[in-house]
């Protein structure tokens, strides 16, 4: 008789950095393979934990980025933030074979599998795109059908995550929809949109309250609270938005 | 400072929790004393180092005090201080 | 032995002058804000601060029966629980001293009580005697609401917890009771020379 397996308690393991990519100026890929990982689902994430040898410690929290399907290997993506403690030393000193302590995965609220089904709507707002970048990696992965947008906010061109990825992605007959938004510069050759989220552009943009999508919006909290008050404006089922903030944690 | 720039979702004591229950918690549904209202941890306010010397978790709509976790020398103090109730997935061994 | 991580530094810990930092702590230079809930916004034509409890006198004042009480100009260092402490914080007030003075306490333990749901337990001589202010100004302006404004309990020879904002009153008691984070594990006392944190200590 096979037991089914007990979920286990969080606990502190060791993972080994294979691979570092470089996605924007100021935002790196951190490819981990973390021995014994018991899998995740899209949205979750992880704390990292960084230690001195003083035994200061200071910890953060990071979407997993990767999709779920990838055995023991699983990526971060970071974003370099200029007062930050912990975001410079994973994104300039992290070297490959280096190892880092890490907990999870973490997280039941801000999740999307696919037997959830959609439409789905996802809104990001800078590096609010890595959790909702493993949704669209598992649901390519999986060659789902459920139709899909992605409404995303950079302050630059340069300044987009994944940004080659996303084109591939959501190339025609992918069933998945890809909207831009650039907040502080637009290139002359610019077709995307331009300036914040608002009610006014999710209005456009979105599925409408009558296909009942299923929402995730993520990034700095400003954007988030808009966004989620606009698509409670808009009508649609405040129960199937769902928010997660990058808050004042440090960086 | 900006209330909302000092708070974190609820998502964020997903860590804290994950490691003194076996069951995810986020999705757990909770009824608060203060207001009456029902919800996903997940989405409650939270506040927590390094901004507050503890965890504290309130209620989004009236702001009463949830839950408050402290960690101190090895141990973990955990008060479920402000909820009727708390509703989680049963995650039971099962033998097939 | 936890792991250590390869070349991390985190944040320069300035450990500041030998002897002026007590144990575990290290220098900041800006200011932390740190809170267990939203800020509250009480308007001043509603603040008031009592003296209610084990006293002979109750005392209450409105925010300007308050202002005009004799005020004294602080400077002292100032040290959190969560390990950062500022050097030569300046601060204007009334002293609690000022404040008990015709109350006539018949108790030794004191509940500060703030907006907020927030509270915090000392012993009456950890108050009296020069040692502590209700304060309404920082460096030299009006104390901003997120550090505790319009007016917060200063007392800087403890941990900083015990210096509650938005404080509105002093409830003095019979036996020691433990305020917000004492119940959570946070030590009833908090003498940071005695690195005293949390309940064990």
């Amino acid at each position: 008789m096979a037991r089914a397996a007990l979920q286990r308690r969080l606990t502190w393991r060791l993972a080994e950095v294979t691979q570092l990519v470089a996605e924007t100026p100021r935002v790196r890929s951190l490819v981990l393979e973390v021995p014994g990982w018991p899998g995740h689902r899209a949205g979750q994430h992880m704390d990292v934990r960084l230690t001195a040898e003083d035994g200061y410690a200071a910890e953060r929290s990071y979407s997993i980025a990767s999709a779920p399907d990838a055995g023991e290997q699983l990526t971060l993506t970071v974003e370099r933030l200029d007062d930050g403690e912990v975001s410079p030393y994973l994104t300039e000193e992290l070297r490959v074979g280096d190892q880092l302590e890490l907990r999870g995965p973490i997280g039941g609220y801000f999740v999307w599998d696919l037997e959830m089904g959609g439409p789905l709507m996802l809104i990001a707002g800078g590096s609010g795109i890595c959790p909702l970048m493993a949704m669209l990696r598992r649901r390519a992965g999986a060659s789902s059908k459920v139709p899909a947008r992605l409404l995303y906010s950079s302050r630059s061109r340069e300044d987009i995550i994944y940004r080659e990825e996303l084109h591939r992605r959501g190339a025609a007959g992918s069933g998945l929809e890809v909207i831009h938004t650039l907040t502080r510069v637009q290139p002359p050759d610019w077709t995307g949109r331009a300036g914040r989220i608002d009610q006014a552009m999710l209005n456009d943009v979105a599925w409408s309250p009558t296909d009942r999508p299923l929402m995730y919006v993520c990034g700095p909290t400003t954007l988030v609270e808009h966004v989620a008050d606009a698509l409670v404006n808009l009508g649609h089922d405040p129960e199937r938005v769902k928010t997660e903030r990058f808050g004042p944690t440090g960086g | 400072m900006e209330d909302n720039q000092m708070r974190l979702d609820g998502n964020a004591i997903a860590g804290l929790l994950g490691e003194l229950f076996t069951a995810e918690v986020t999705d757990a549904r909770g009824a608060c004393l203060g207001c009456g209202a029902v919800g996903a941890l997940g989405a409650q306010h939270l506040y927590m180092h390094p901004l507050a010397p503890g965890a504290v978790l309130r209620c989004r709509w009236c702001e009463s005090v949830l839950m408050v976790l402290v960690h101190a020398e090895g141990r973990v103090r955990l008060a479920v201080r402000g909820m009727a109730w708390l509703d989680i997935e049963d995650n039971a061994e099962r033998i097939d | 032995m936890s792991f250590i991580t390869r070349g991390f530094r985190g944040r320069p810990r300035d450990q500041g002058e030998a002897g002026r930092l007590p144990p575990g702590q290290h220098l900041v230079h800006d200011f932390p804000v740190l809170s267990a809930g939203p800020t509250p916004r009480t308007p001043l034509s509603e603040w008031s601060f009592s003296i209610t409890g084990a006293v002979d006198q109750l005392k209450n004042w409105t925010w300007d029966e308050f202002r005009a009480l004799p005020t004294e100009t602080i400077t002292r260092d100032i040290h959190c629980v969560t390990k950062w402490s500022k050097l030569d914080t300046h601060w204007e007030g009334v002293s609690v001293d000022t404040l008990l003075q015709d109350a006539q306490p018949t108790a030794g333990y004191v509940m500060a009580f703030s907006d907020g749901d927030y509270s915090t337990n000392l012993p009456l001589t950890d108050l009296i005697g020069g040692k502590a202010w209700v304060a309404f100004s920082f460096a030299g302006e009006p104390l901003p609401s997120e550090h505790g404004g319009p007016a917060r309990l200063l007392v800087p020879h403890l941990y900083f917890w015990k210096s509650a904002k938005w404080v509105r009153g002093l409830r003095l008691m019979t036996a020691d009771s433990p305020g917000f984070w004492e119940t959570y594990g946070y030590n009833m006392h908090g003498d940071p020379w005695r690195e005293q944190r949390y309940s064990g200590d």
